[in-house]
């Protein structure tokens, strides 16, 4: 498979930086190539923070992308900053909870899930990340679905089992609507 | 290597692997984009019975350095650009005493206060001018996660096979960026050499460690030393890769550190496009591969240095190659990543010069 590269962006706290590990660490259990790369301000909360995870076959060489195939945005600055740079034909996926219906350009797979609503419906209002990424595995197939649940799962072993069972519902419920969304 | 691939973030790598090569001392002063390689040790030294001591400043932390390499233990410290600039006179005194420690600058944009992103600007610095007096550090440069991993684990064995310090020279890409390592085996830690002062039993000579020597015939005499050390690292231990090259290409970049993975991806698009590029990477940035640039501008008479600087490198490569090979050079300041599509941009340049 050739490279795959994704930005993910919204406000600090909102939990990119931990879906974009997700990510990597999935395609590496799955014996990929992979990077990720944070960038945010100085704040931890609240200022805005994107992370960029590339996933190929082949040694990665820049793990900075300026055009990505793929983008989740999770607020409104995200997305006024990450649409225009989109590779064409590439996927975005945004948070209609916090995003407006917007006009996004015509050369782009737009896909919009309430992540919020689903997030809080699933058990925890904190996994819109989750959904988010549900959402957009549903459209990307970087990595298996299976993998993905079980790194959530080994993400919140030995904390609250109610938590992370409530982010894997998340995460089911951002695929279910993304895959309706089509 | 052996072990599984495990997630890491460069600069928790950089610490886990200095810890694996039986560092137990760290000294530091905190400064993004490199907090992670403390906030590592400040976890993982207690649990390997190690010492991880924050300092009130980079100019402590440096001499914490020095007491803690006077006992013959393998000590670090890391730090970001600003933070080397003032460990400058520590690392000289570091030099003039003739001892090991592993100092890792994870550079950021400059000059000044700078900004808290990846550049490049220091390869003068630790090459050339950092501290006072007549000195030479030995400078490690690597391009991925995995290859700091190796180079801190060699990082140690050179500072105490030439009791010199060494400098692992990186970006904040590199510290902040997860990629896939494979760590080493730990070693145990090594036993304290015989000139190391560490109290004097009466069956013991006395050691004194210091860089004074207020004779200057004496001080010449030691600095002459301290020169046959550096004339033997240059005969032993310059390292370059050179990429691409076997087909004897026109053009070569010359890039080094993170910028050289990225101009891997964009000579490889190059290549595809019918434009015959090579890569020419520095490992070390002193002592500087000469021998292998020489080489690689047999057959090329276009050299393009690509950094995240102003021009650091190229002084280098121009230095090596003279008036006879066109050495071109771009670059981004600040902070900014030069991006694939700009450097192919870059490359094609080249070709249309030809």
């Amino acid at each position: 498979m050739a490279q795959h590269d994704v930005v993910m962006a919204g406000f600090g706290g909102q939990g990119l930086m931990a879906i974009g590990k997700l990510l990597a660490k999935a395609a590496m259990c799955e014996g990929r190539h992979v990077t990720w790369l944070p960038s945010y301000g100085p704040e931890m909360r609240g200022g805005t923070a994107n992370c960029v995870v590339v996933v190929d076959d082949a040694p990665i060489g820049s793990p900075f992308v300026q055009h990505a195939q793929a983008a989740l945005v999770m607020n409104r600055p995200s997305f006024d900053k990450f649409a225009p740079l989109l590779a064409p034909g590439g996927t975005i996926v945004v948070n209609g909870s916090l995003v407006d219906d917007l006009p996004v350009r015509s050369d782009v797979r737009v896909v919009r899930i309430a992540a919020n609503d689903l997030a809080a419906r699933a058990g925890s209002a904190k996994a819109a990340n989750m959904a988010m990424l549900g959402a957009y595995l549903a459209h990307c197939p970087v990595v298996r679905h299976d993998t993905v649940r079980d790194h959530i799962a080994a993400a919140f072993a030995g904390k609250n089992s109610a938590v992370g069972e409530a982010n894997v519902r998340a995460f089911e419920a951002g695929l279910a609507a993304a895959t309706r969304a089509t | 290597m052996t072990g599984e691939r495990q997630l890491f973030k460069g600069a928790e790598a950089i610490a886990e692997a200095a810890i694996r090569a039986g560092c137990r001392h760290f000294f530091g002063y905190p400064i993004t984009p490199q907090n992670e390689i403390p906030e590592y040790m400040a976890k993982r030294m207690p649990e390997v019975g190690g010492t991880y001591l924050q300092a009130e400043s980079e100019l402590a932390s440096i001499h914490m350095v020095f007491g803690g390499a006077s006992t013959g233990a393998r000590v670090m410290t890391s730090s970001s650009s600003p933070g080397l600039s003032l460990m400058a006179e520590g690392a000289s005194y570091l030099v003039g005493a003739e001892l090991p420690a592993v100092i890792v600058n994870i550079m950021r944009g400059g000059p000044g206060l700078g900004d808290i992103a990846p550049a490049q600007g220091d390869w003068a610095m630790m090459t050339r001018g950092w501290g006072h007096g007549d000195k030479r550090y030995l400078v490690l440069c690597p391009s991925t996660v995995q290859e700091a991993v190796e180079l801190m684990a060699q990082a140690f064995d050179l500072a105490e096979k030439y009791r010199n310090p060494v400098v692992l020279l990186g970006d904040g890409l590199l510290g902040q960026m997860m990629e896939p390592v494979v760590f080493p085996e730990a070693i145990a830690v090594p036993d304290p050499p015989g000139w190391a002062a560490r109290g004097k039993p009466k069956d013991r000579r006395r050691v004194i460690i210091r860089s004074l020597y207020l004779d200057p015939a004496q001080l010449e005499t030691h600095v002459d030393g301290l020169f046959a050390k550096f004339a033997a690292m240059e005969r032993d231990e310059p390292r370059a890769e050179s990429w691409c090259c076997q087909d004897r290409p026109p053009v070569v970049v010359c890039a080094f550190g993170t910028v050289a993975r990225i101009a891997r991806t964009a000579i490889a698009q190059a290549r595809a496009e019918g434009l015959p590029v090579g890569l020419w990477r520095p490992i070390t940035a002193w002592p500087f591969a000469a021998p292998s640039l020489r080489e690689v501008a047999r057959h090329a008479n276009r050299l393009l240095c690509i950094e995240m600087s102003k021009g650091q490198l190229v002084d280098d490569v121009r230095a090596v190659l003279g008036p006879d090979h066109a050495v071109a050079f771009w670059g981004r300041a600040g902070g900014v990543v030069p991006t694939v599509e700009d450097m192919l941009a870059q490359i094609r340049a080249q070709f249309a010069q030809a």
